[in-house]
């Protein structure tokens, strides 16, 4: 099933100008409570390429997670430059960023976000339902997900049936269900025990390897470590 | 539309982790709806009551006495009678163009007579119409006084219930015969029972009617008591009798707008203040229901707001992955009107349930039937539509206007 024709208008191949699928240039973001103003971002440059695997580290308080949401277009910078395979994204309203969201951008939170009344196969069909996917494309494109992160099985479990390293699985498939651009992950393996980081850090692999441009936000050096590039973040800066 | 169905799943899931809360609510929509869809049906039934028991007299009736004049006119001095015959009322018939039916009314008390039992009955001459505008019907197996009766000055009589019931007992009165002031006349029909509020010569069912000629060669009697009349359409009444006095005044001479010469009861100006009064009557207990339901509606916006608090991190995480604001705020309002549908429907089935009970319970002339008409139940639905919307609305837009990421936070 080919879901790049299906979703989006430019496809896979056609990256920005600079082939970056991720171009920021000089973006900050103020938060000012009227009293104070917190500059979290202070002019961040970041290129992430197509089939990239790039790591975000920093200190907690470094503007690692407003770098998260800008990038995830959950938040619009104060300032600068962003574009997402080469399409302008400050300036967009409400409705077009969470189609942005839905269809350019998949997710991975620390504490999963999974809906915890529905079932795993629900939350992983939830995107697509967005997405406006007919039933019977959503079924099939569900049970093909569940398989390749292996919970086949699991499908029709509530979240709370499930343990934290397949709950972190059904996330991704839910983040997979559009065909993103990018993975967006923030500490993906915060809430796991060290062999269930290991399996999604294995899966991370696997799915860079089979072409999905990664973005993980961590402070763990090991998983920085497998990452193809490590950017580091201070005070707002790239470092 | 492919959502609709995990929508309704979901609405279905709130409301019922919310038990109790969507019991409380649900029972004061209940209260309203049912408060709103009674109290106008009752209303509706108490007037159509109201208009029944003035119908009892007559449908949209003027009743004229021919009687004393009181202004001087052309050199007549008042005080003077007018008396009428059965050829001012035929004048009557051929000059107005307002009319729509007209019968004299010869009445007196006479001597009613069957085998050896003897009574005194108020008896009238009538014509054909005055039946129809009366509301003389005849209950089944009789008829009321024809055309040919008339025309032939036949001794044939109809009574009132209750004079029959008097007179013959448990008897059939139909195709008996009995005498008045001596003479025989045959029973052609008994009035069907009728609740009459009303009267002016004695209540219906205690009379007995016969035809205005057979009256005449009977008693000798020449000038008529009172003539009734409808006019073409109710609100034409008022010119009809104007028509009727300037008709008169210029054959007996007297001043057209002379009050006393002919005195008038026209019962449609009963009917409209009837009306009226119905009216207001409706709007306040209209009032009063739909302020019960604002009350409901209220509950149902609170309910919603605790919905929409409880699942901020949810409505949040379907934000981070794609939803829209639009289809959070189509969630919300969905699952406001789900509560309100079902309470409404409720309320309106307690009501029908009401509706059918009444008459079942002989309630009827106390109250009246009432009646859960289209008109009301579009009232009550399109009043809780509105008040399910608006109170579905400011929980809705809140949802869909929080920050993602500080739903998914909370």
């Amino acid at each position: 099933m080919n879901l790049k024709r299906m979703f989006k208008q430019n496809g896979n191949g056609t990256a920005g100008a600079n082939g970056a699928v991720i171009h920021m240039n000089d973006i900050t973001k103020i938060y000012d409570t009227g009293k104070i103003k917190v500059e979290a971002l202070r002019g961040i440059d970041l290129a992430v390429k197509q089939g990239e695997f790039v790591a975000i580290v920093g200190p907690s308080g470094s503007g690692k997670s407003t770098l998260m949401n800008l990038i995830g277009c959950l938040d619009t910078p104060t300032g600068g430059d962003y574009r997402l395979r080469g399409e302008q994204v400050s300036g967009l309203g409400r409705d077009q960023l969470a189609d942005i969201r839905n269809r350019r951008i998949g997710f991975v939170f620390q504490n999963f976000n999974l809906l915890p009344q529905i079932s795993a196969f629900e939350n992983v069909e939830m995107p697509l339902l967005f997405g406006g996917v007919s039933r019977k494309r959503r079924r099939a494109r569900v049970t093909e997900l569940m398989e390749k992160v292996n919970l086949a099985d699991r499908m029709h479990h509530k979240p709370t049936e499930l343990s934290g390293g397949q709950m972190q699985r059904v996330a991704i498939a839910r983040a997979l269900a559009m065909d993103p651009d990018i993975i967006l992950a923030d500490e993906p393996t915060g809430n796991l025990d060290t062999s269930s980081g290991t399996d999604i850090l294995s899966l991370f692999e696997d799915l860079w390897r089979q072409g999905t441009t990664m973005l993980i936000i961590t402070h763990d050096p090991a998983m920085a470590k497998r990452a193809q590039r490590t950017v580091e973040i201070r005070d707002g800066l790239v470092n | 539309m492919p959502i609709l169905p995990s929508f309704l799943r979901q609405a279905f899931r709130d409301l019922s982790s919310q038990k109790l809360r969507t019991t409380l609510t649900l029972f004061g929509l209940v209260w309203g709806t049912a408060a709103v869809s009674l109290l106008l049906a009752f209303g509706n039934g108490l007037h159509t009551q109201l208009v029944k028991n003035t119908a009892g007299l007559g449908n949209g009736i003027v009743i004229t006495w021919p009687s004393l004049t009181s202004i001087p006119f052309e050199g007549l001095g008042k005080g003077r009678r007018i008396l009428l015959t059965e050829r001012d009322v035929d004048l009557l018939k051929k000059r107005s163009t307002l009319i729509d039916a007209i019968s004299a009314e010869f009445s007196e008390t006479l001597r009613l007579q069957n085998g050896s039992q003897v009574r005194a009955a108020g008896v009238s001459g009538v014509d054909v119409p005055f039946g129809e505008m009366r509301n003389l019907i005849a209950r089944e197996g009789g008829r009321f006084l024809n055309p040919l009766d008339v025309m032939n000055r036949r001794r044939v009589l109809f009574l009132g219930n209750e004079l029959a019931e008097n007179v013959f007992g448990e008897e059939e009165p139909v195709g008996r015969t009995v005498k008045l002031n001596g003479s025989p006349f045959l029973v052609v029909g008994v009035m069907k029972k009728k609740i009459q509020e009303s009267n002016y010569s004695g209540p219906d069912r205690r009379r007995a009617y016969i035809p205005e000629t057979t009256f005449r060669a009977l008693t000798g009697q020449e000038y008529v008591d009172q003539f009734i009349y409808t006019a073409r359409s109710v609100d034409q009444t008022e010119a009809a009798t104007a028509e009727v006095a300037s008709i008169l005044a210029a054959k007996h001479r007297f001043d057209p707008g002379d009050e006393e010469a002919l005195q008038v009861w026209d019962t449609t100006g009963m009917m409209q203040f009837m009306n009226n009064f119905m009216l207001i009557f409706n709007l306040f207990l209209g009032t009063v229901g739909s302020l019960t339901l604002v009350v409901g509606g209220i509950g149902v916006s609170n309910i919603m707001n605790v919905v929409v608090e409880e699942r901020t991190r949810e409505i949040g995480i379907k934000m981070a992955i794609g939803a829209r604001g639009r289809s959070v705020l189509g969630g919300i309002m969905l699952e406001t009107l789900i509560i309100t549908a079902a309470g409404g429907l409720l309320g309106i089935g307690i009501t029908a349930g009401i509706c059918a009970l009444v008459p079942a319970a002989g309630l009827t002339d106390f109250v009246g039937d009432p009646k859960l008409t289209s008109g009301v139940a579009a009232v009550t639905i399109g009043l809780l539509g509105a008040i399910g919307m608006l109170a579905g609305w400011f929980p809705a837009r809140a949802a869909a206007r929080l920050d993602p990421v500080v739903a998914m936070k909370s």
